[in-house]
């Protein structure tokens, strides 16, 4: 598949990264020559220096023949008039714009077909956003990702001394939670996957995947680790877009405290939050952080542009007696060195928010697919359609079902129930399918096994 | 400064005061009260005073700047009323000119103080009139002339930067100030016909509910009986006016932006109007248990019926009264006077400091502990979800300070020439605020004729003051405003 990616920024750079190990041409473009440069000596890729919304640039960058663009650009503008230009003078079949704005999505017009034309837009912020509401939500987990619009939940707990199934082995949770239907999809120990059957042992420290749904997930994770007070405090370090962000999404049910240093933009801030109260100096300012009680803080998030910052100053807060803290670490070396340290969640702003995009990419009717564990695993959900003879998924049995070594189907989504997969659960059209996949490689085979076969077609 | 060019303008105003005139002219004559000849002669003299000065004056310069505005608004404000005063003092010869001003800028302030008895044996026309006045007033006349006056070709917008000195006067409503001001106006217009045959449904009198309907819209208290509404002993009417008195206090910018869009949803933004009917409503029921608790009232259903309609009428600066409410324990009469002073909106007809104002003040309250609280907290005082600039925020503090420093100079003089504490407390408040009547010697069973010279001079002053919010006549009294 051609794909063409204006803006060579974070996160046009991982998408391009997790775009070519799936055996895509794929062009990048963006105005700053070094940011290419960069990216071309790391990955397989052509580059093109330019603005990303002149159509010269852009038919430098092959977009006549290509199959679809990605716009990820810093500027909303760009993105929403390279895919117009796209969709009318190039015929570019698929077109995913980045939009931060809200005002854009307000009316679906705008971007529909007599608007700028855009297939699908993302908003990386949003997405980290609401990762990051639900780890508040839902203090014991690792990682929540939701399945089936909201119904299913799979859920990463890291097992403790003290949950009642930490020590005991898989198959006795149906013992324990008679009445809630769960599945444990994958377990990582010390950075590998184990593959668990029903007689793998939980150990302590075990990364733990759970499926279930949603209503139910916080009794599972009382299975595998004490349960923690409900989060009422949150501190925020960093008034950047996912700052603010966050600081709305939970300024009405939270005591929210945000920290940032620029004394315009704490004005900005203050302008345009509610309850949560905006505070100017430094996260890493131990004076201050003791004068606002960090000790008191259930939650602490370090969401500044600084990978350097947010590490020291949620160490810093933990170490002043913050129960919890969270950062955002772009560099992925930092993020395996941290994890599961000091820090008790780091977050990759670029994992986090490429799945949706990636959703779009794959083949087969892929309705989500969310990076787990930094990009070692995958949870797709997708949509089974055809029949027994088109599709070598419908009409049969879990077990009957080649799926490659690594692969699980965790879920089936059927109408509005829930249903946990066994080895007898049959598959049957239109259900939703979800699949824990350990092994990134075998990603594409699982996807094939979705498609429709020319017959039915 | 240009002083031929700001009395060019006032001379055109005064013309069409003149014209006004007309009004109680056709009255009196459909009366055949016999009062027309007055009316005459009084237009007769401001137009001639009008003609006289636009001549004198016709070859300044036609455009204003805003520092002439403000000198504008104080001169027609402070001219107008010795005008107004022509008719009463040639109908009723007894009347001083000191008392026959201050009636008069009571009309044009829109208070409702009155020092006039024996308003049921007035010529009908002259209560026309005394309406008129406060119905011109109400809105301002200004505002009447920025829509009439663009039309003669002359800008208008400094007056009404100078004529609404609310917190928020710089939100235009439309791109020209012509077309507010004229959107304005026919809501004012169409309100006041409606309260007028609201009442008429009700069960006034024609004349009765033409007058009272321009005093309603004008939040000025000036009624055709000595009692007031007690006259009438009627809940229908009182239900009639306790409406319109809420409307009529609530911005007509908010109206007029609800009318415009045909929805309700104006009214749910606004961040005055929810408050002040949530205080005026709680006070109302408040006031009414307490007056069944002293036991001024047997039930609460009469109690109610009172207390709605003196509450309503006092804290939206109006004064009509259907009973003697200074005869209740005096927590009640002080009560709706505190609220006279804050509850009515900005750019509504109603007078005090405006809700706008208190609004911000108690957020400024509130970021101040806070402050101590969190010392390095940034917190912009926020109305309808905006940030308040702080220079604004300062601008309402200095007003508010004025504004006590006002109330406590007006009583301390009242006191000064021989008022007891509470007519010398209620008359400033009630003055300043253009509420109409005080408590004890000017309560509502009473008028201002008991006042001497001088503390008549003293009210007439502070209703001024209040009606022009403070600022705009104070900066006509600074030095430095003349400086060249």
């Amino acid at each position: 598949m051609k794909v063409i990616i204006l803006g060579a920024g974070q996160v046009g750079g991982s998408v391009a990264e997790s775009l070519v190990s799936e055996q895509n041409d794929i062009t990048v473009v963006d105005i700053e020559p070094a940011r290419l440069r960069a990216l071309q000596d790391r990955l397989d890729l052509r580059t093109v220096a330019g603005s990303a919304s002149h159509p010269s640039v852009l038919m430098e960058a092959g977009i006549d023949d290509a199959d679809l663009l990605i716009a990820v650009t810093q500027s909303d503008e760009t993105n929403l008039v390279a895919c117009k230009l796209a969709a009318r003078m190039f015929n570019v079949p698929r077109r995913i714009a980045r939009i931060r704005a809200t005002d854009f999505l307000d009316d679906p017009k705008v971007l529909g077909p007599d608007g700028f034309d855009v297939d699908l837009s993302i908003c990386p912020e949003q997405v980290l956003t609401d990762y990051i509401v639900k780890l508040v939500e839902f203090p014991e987990a690792l990682q929540v990702l939701d399945f089936a619009g909201g119904q299913v939940s799979l859920v990463a707990v890291r097992a403790y001394q003290g949950g009642p199934m930490v020590g005991r082995p898989v198959k006795e949770i149906r013992g324990h939670i008679p009445n809630i239907d769960t599945r444990i999809v994958a377990i990582f120990r010390r950075d590998g996957a184990v593959l668990p059957d029903g007689d793998t042992v939980i150990e302590v420290g075990d990364e733990v995947f759970c499926l279930a749904a949603s209503d139910n997930i916080r009794q599972v994770m009382k299975e595998l680790r004490r349960m923690d007070q409900p989060v009422q405090r949150v501190m925020i370090a960093g008034g950047g877009n996912i700052g603010l962000r966050l600081a709305r999404a939970l300024e009405a049910d939270y005591s929210v405290r945000l920290i940032e240093h620029n004394k315009r933009r704490c004005d900005v801030l203050a302008a345009k939050l509610n309850r949560a109260l905006v505070l100017n100096g430094d996260a890493t300012d131990e004076e201050l952080l003791g004068q606002e009680n960090i000790a008191e803080m259930d939650l602490f998030v370090a969401v500044t542009n600084d990978d350097e910052n947010n590490i020291m100053s949620s160490l810093l807060a933990k170490k002043m007696g913050a129960r919890r803290v969270v950062a955002l670490i772009n560099r992925r070396s930092y993020v395996d060195l941290l994890q599961s340290g000091q820090i008790d969640i780091a977050i990759s702003p670029a994992q986090a928010t490429i799945g949706k995009l990636l959703a779009h990419v794959r083949r087969g009717d892929v309705v989500a697919v969310h990076s787990l564990r930094r990009g070692a695993a995958e949870a797709l959900e997708a949509v089974v359609h055809g029949d027994r003879e088109s599709c070598r998924v419908t009409g049969r049995r879990v077990e009957e079902i080649e799926l490659p070594a690594g692969a699980t189907i965790g879920a089936v989504v059927r109408g509005g129930e829930v249903l946990m997969a066994h080895h007898d659960t049959r598959i049957e059209a239109e259900d939703h399918v979800i699949v824990f996949v350990t092994d990134k490689k075998t990603l594409p085979r699982v996807e094939k096994l979705f498609q429709v076969g020319a017959r039915f077609l | 400064m240009r002083l031929p060019a700001v009395l060019h303008m006032l001379s055109l105003v005064l013309v069409l005061f003149g014209g006004s005139m007309l009004v109680p002219l056709v009255f009196s004559w459909g009366y055949a009260d016999g009062a027309h000849a007055v009316y005459a002669k009084a237009m007769g003299v401001t137009l001639l005073a009008g003609a006289a000065l636009w001549a004198a004056t016709r070859r300044a310069g036609r455009e204003l700047q805003v520092r002439d505005g403000f000198l504008l608004v104080a001169l027609v404000w402070t001219v107008l009323p010795a005008f107004a005063t022509l008719p009463l003092l040639l109908l009723l010869r007894e009347l001083s000119f000191t008392d026959a001003f201050f009636e008069a800028v009571s009309g044009l302030t829109a208070s409702g103080a009155t020092v006039l008895s024996g308003l049921d044996r007035l010529p009908p026309s002259l209560n026309i009139w005394r309406g008129f006045m406060i119905w011109l007033g109400g809105m301002g006349v200004i505002v009447l002339a920025v829509a009439i006056l663009p039309l003669l070709g002359v800008g208008g917008s400094q007056l009404f930067k100078a004529e609404t000195p609310t917190p928020m006067k710089d939100n235009k409503l439309t791109p020209r100030i012509a077309e507010t001001a004229k959107g304005l106006w026919l809501i004012y217009f169409g309100l006041t016909v409606a309260c007028a045959l609201a009442y008429r449904w009700a069960g006034m009198n024609w004349l009765d509910a033409v007058v009272h309907g321009f005093t309603t819209m004008g939040l000025g208290g000036f009624s055709t009986h000595d009692q007031s509404y007690a006259y009438w002993n009627s809940p229908r009417i009182e239900a009639v006016a306790i409406v319109f008195m809420l409307l009529a206090a609530i911005n007509f910018a908010t109206h007029f932006l609800a009318w415009h869009r045909r929805s309700l949803r104006a009214y749910r933004v606004d961040p005055e109007a929810k408050v002040f009917v949530g205080v005026v409503v709680v006070s109302a029921l408040g006031i009414a248990a307490f007056l069944v608790w002293k036991g001024v009232y047997p039930d609460y259903g009469t109690a109610l019926r009172y207390a709605a309609f003196n509450v309503v009428s006092i804290a939206t600066t109006t004064g009509y009264a259907n009973t003697d409410f200074n005869l209740w324990p005096i927590f009640a009469p002080l009560w709706m006077l505190f609220l006279s002073s804050f509850a009515s909106c900005s750019g509504s007809t109603g007078s005090g400091m405006k809700m706008i104002r208190a609004l911000i003040l108690y957020r400024q309250v509130f970021r101040e502990l806070l402050r101590i609280i969190h010392p390095r907290v940034y917190r912009p005082v926020k109305l309808a979800g905006q940030p308040v600039e702080n220079n604004v925020v300062f601008a309402v503090l200095a007003y508010v300070f004025v504004y006590v420093s006002c109330i406590v100079i007006f009583t301390l003089l009242l006191a000064l020439s021989g008022a007891d504490v509470v007519t010398a407390f209620s008359a400033a408040v009630a003055s300043l605020n253009n509420t109409g009547p005080g408590l004890a010697q000017v309560g509502p069973a009473s008028t201002y004729a008991v006042l001497n010279d001088f503390q008549t001079w003293v009210c007439s002053f502070a209703m001024l003051l209040g009606r022009l919010e403070l600022f705009t006549l104070l900066v006509v009294l600074t030095p430095a405003f003349w400086r060249k």
